[in-house]
């Protein structure tokens, strides 16, 4: 996998010339703004976001273990159009998703109908038979989702993967655009982008309309937190200032009667909508991990009873097991009744024989993932890979195909990206972030730019060496707008 | 507000204020050492780590009593619950899980002083130390002033509590602390003292110019002594301190509706030191009655974690 094959979104095919002509107002400013003032710009960004604390840490570091994510001056920019295009393939995915969770936990009629093999299902360690027939308040599980889109050409997205757990990094949307604003005014002069700081608001709205019947007219949202030594919880904390709700650790919560309760100085309060970011594992220790310090024991007592809605409801980790991604073109296809308008990157799922011979015959070419693996762990990426790496692989998939998926390496598109060596060209993934709430499908317009800092390198994970840009959407113009009805 | 927000809002008053107490009165200490006519340092350190109650904890890592060791102990060591850095760490560790509670200058201002001892692993030398001291003191004036300009809500009353109980604590231990070791045994007051000692405490509380203004007299220990326990205009004084214990109990009981013991503990220190005299003080005995001050403060803070349902 060579860089320089790959479709660069503001500089073309072709480095430096012939670069796409709807951006050359940001090529020029590439060009024309000094290096050396791009990396003082891209340090006060740096400065800044380590004065505010917006760190992470990293597991398995005992030195530095809060550390920021690297920030890249450079923004990334999609036209009305293509951003046009990706949401309604977002909102068909997302409530296919929403469709699919209620159907598995519901009626199983896309088992019946043998769409997937039931087994997929019903031994999937992520499927909760404990919630078997629990409709979440207003019939929706998955409020939140992170969708990873990959880019090929100038046309060609596909989805990586599909986050319905408790997707993150939002919180670096909204930052890297107040950075962005201050450091670089000029571009918003020259592009008409469209705002992300109301997502928050969106956020709040989505919760509140998911609360149980017969919550207050103004439910009581809380976000629970496994902590301030969770890699996210400045995220946590930000988006419950922004939202004006308290931030809330499971100690802070106590189930009474299946209604919940957080203490508070004045004695305790009950609460209604709770934005979790825990893991269904370690939410409740009375139904799942017993020994989680993390969880609300009663918890999953009190959404049973229909008295607190759960954003994301438990479950919802069945929808992005990877195993199950394999199967989104054809979810999508039976629940909307269409073809699938963002279509998956091709994969071969090892538990199939014919499958696991293949990905075993061209690992040096191919991409293989745990299906339970996240974060950039437990991964091969076999052109980058050493000889050794590659025979572990293989060893562990001979041992335990099913748990396996392999995809092929894509030449995934680049921004260009300031660098030691001045800007160049880094390979991205993107992250919008999709809202589901009792009126509907919302999708903010921008999301999380991932940029893998390294020449070559494919993964963006932030516990993996990468880093974030903003993405700019631009507003729709007259043009686009009459080439729309053309 | 959580009850577990409330207690952390709570220990950030009081680490800050311990941290900047501790930061002066290294600042006092260099000074001392350096004014001093034969080589005093073991004295004037020796004394710091009394004032920090940090003496004990300090013998038993059995380094010698230098300048260097006792700044860096009370500075910078880990092993010390109490150094400038541990306070820091705490601070910063309950900031961060308040982290909405608090407004985004008053996060910075504990975060910037977190951020200025990471890594710092010796004091260096008395330049140096005054330097690192000052800077510490500059972000907790920093957080001070972040904090007036925070809503006046119950999270700004937590914080001003507990630097309000925390003040009070160290007051008392310093004038304790410099009164033992400034009068050996039977020794009257107003005998022949080390006039930079009395300077020294001044220093420890920024007083030095107060003391002239309010009692227009050379130093006199009694009224060193009246100047840090009964006078109101003195902010760090143990009146000051304590009329702002009431005060904030009394303003979070009328956004609450939440009164108790803590509230009748803190009204009735604050009218005992309002009728108190400096000579009835002396008269009973200064150092019974700073100990049983602290013995008070200690009592309303525990009142104060029970009414509040501290965790």
């Amino acid at each position: 996998m060579s860089a320089n094959r790959a479709f660069d979104e503001i500089w073309g095919m072709d480095e430096g010339h012939g670069g796409r002509p709807e951006f050359t107002e940001l090529a020029d400013w590439i060009r024309n703004t000094p290096p050396a003032e791009l990396e003082r710009r891209q340090q006060a960004a740096e400065a800044a976001f380590r004065q505010l604390g917006i760190t992470f840490a990293v597991y398995g570091e005992e030195e530095s273990s809060e550390r920021i994510i690297p920030f890249d001056i450079v923004p990334r920019i999609f036209t009305a159009k293509e951003w046009a295009h990706l949401s309604e393939g977002l909102v068909q995915r997302v409530e296919a998703i929403n469709a699919f969770l209620a159907d598995i936990y519901g009626e199983r009629k896309i088992l019946d109908d043998g769409v997937l093999p039931p087994e997929l299902i019903l031994a999937n360690p992520q499927f909760r038979g404990i919630l078997a027939g629990q409709r979440p308040p207003h019939g929706i599980f998955a409020h939140i989702c992170g969708i990873d889109l990959v880019r090929t050409g100038p046309k060609d997205f596909f989805v990586l993967e599909d986050n319905a757990r408790t997707p993150s990094g939002v919180s670096y949307m909204l930052e890297n655009r107040e950075a962005m604003l201050r450091l670089c005014p000029e571009l918003f002069e020259k592009f008409r982008v469209r705002h992300v700081d109301n997502y928050t608001d969106m956020l709040l709205e989505t919760m509140c309309s998911v609360a149980p019947n017969g919550a207050r007219s103004q439910p009581v949202c809380v976000l629970l937190t496994p902590g301030h030594f969770n890699s996210a919880f400045y995220e946590h904390s930000f988006l419950a200032d922004s939202m004006g709700i308290e931030l809330v650790e499971a100690a802070d919560l106590e189930v009474d009667d299946d209604f919940v309760w957080m203490r508070t100085i004045e004695g305790r309060v009950k609460v209604d909508v709770i934005y979790r970011r825990i893991d269904d594992d370690y939410i409740d220790p009375l139904i799942f991990r017993p020994d989680s310090m993390l969880g609300v024991p009663g918890l999953i007592a009190a959404y049973l009873a229909g008295n607190v809605a759960l954003v994301n409801a438990p479950g919802t980790g069945i929808a992005d097991d990877k195993a199950i991604y394999s199967y989104m073109p054809e979810i999508v296809r039976y629940y909307s009744g269409g073809e699938a308008k963002l279509p998956n990157v091709e994969t071969w799922r090892c538990r199939e024989p014919e499958a696991l011979k293949y990905t075993l015959d061209n690992l040096e070419k191919l991409v293989v993932k745990l299906v339970d693996g996240s974060g950039g762990y437990g991964m091969l990426v076999g052109p980058t890979a050493t000889k050794q790496q590659i025979e572990n692989f293989r060893a562990a998939l001979i041992a335990e195909p099913h748990r396996y998926i392999a995809q092929p390496t894509l030449a995934l598109s680049t921004v260009p990206t300031l660098t030691e060596k001045g800007v160049a060209p880094r390979h991205v993934d993107f992250r919008p972030f999709v809202l589901s709430g009792a009126e509907g499908v919302q999708i903010v317009p921008g999301g999380l730019t991932r940029v893998a800092l390294r020449e070559g390198s494919l993964v963006v994970n932030s516990s993996q060496g990468g880093g974030t840009k903003d993405s700019l959407i631009l507003r729709e113009t007259a043009e686009d707008a009459a080439g729309g009805q053309g | 507000m959580l009850s577990r927000t409330a207690t952390s809002l709570y220990w950030i008053g009081r680490y800050v204020e311990r941290a900047e107490f501790t930061a002066r009165l290294i600042e006092a200490t260099v000074r001392l050492d350096a004014l001093s006519p034969r080589p005093a340092g073991q004295a004037a350190w020796e004394s710091a780590l009394l004032v920090a109650a940090a003496d004990h904890e300090f013998n038993a890592t059995g380094e010698p009593k230098t300048p260097a060791n006792v700044s860096r102990y009370l500075t910078l060591s880990q092993a010390n619950p109490s150094s400038i850095r541990s306070c820091l760490d705490a601070a910063r560790s309950n900031a961060r899980a308040v982290r909405t509670a608090l407004s985004r200058d008053a996060w910075e201002a504990i975060n910037r002083a977190w951020l200025g001892l990471r890594g710092r692993v010796n004091t260096g030398g008395s330049q140096a130390t005054l330097a690192l001291v000052e800077s510490i003191r500059a972000e907790a004036r920093g957080f001070e002033g972040a904090l007036h300009r925070m809503l006046r809500n119950e999270a700004y009353s937590f914080i001003s509590l507990g630097a309000a109980i925390e003040r009070a604590d160290n007051t008392a231990r310093l004038i304790d602390v410099k009164y033992h070791l400034l009068l050996p045994e039977g020794e009257k007051v107003g005998g022949l003292v080390d006039r930079d000692q009395w300077t020294t405490i001044l220093h420890t509380v920024s007083a030095n110019t107060a003391y002239r203004w309010l009692y227009r007299d050379g130093l006199k220990p009694w009224l060193v002594a009246d100047l840090l326990i009964l006078r109101p205009e003195l902010p760090r004084s143990l009146l000051a301190s304590s009329e702002e214990v009431v005060t904030h109990l009394g303003y979070i009981g009328k956004r609450t509706g939440l009164q108790g013991e803590a509230d009748r503990l803190a009204r009735q220190r604050h009218m005992m030191l309002g009728r108190a005299s400096i000579d009835g003080i002396f008269g009973r005995g200064l150092h019974e009655y700073l100990t049983s001050f602290i013995v008070e403060n200690a009592r309303l803070d525990r009142a104060i974690g029970k009414q509040f349902r501290f965790g």
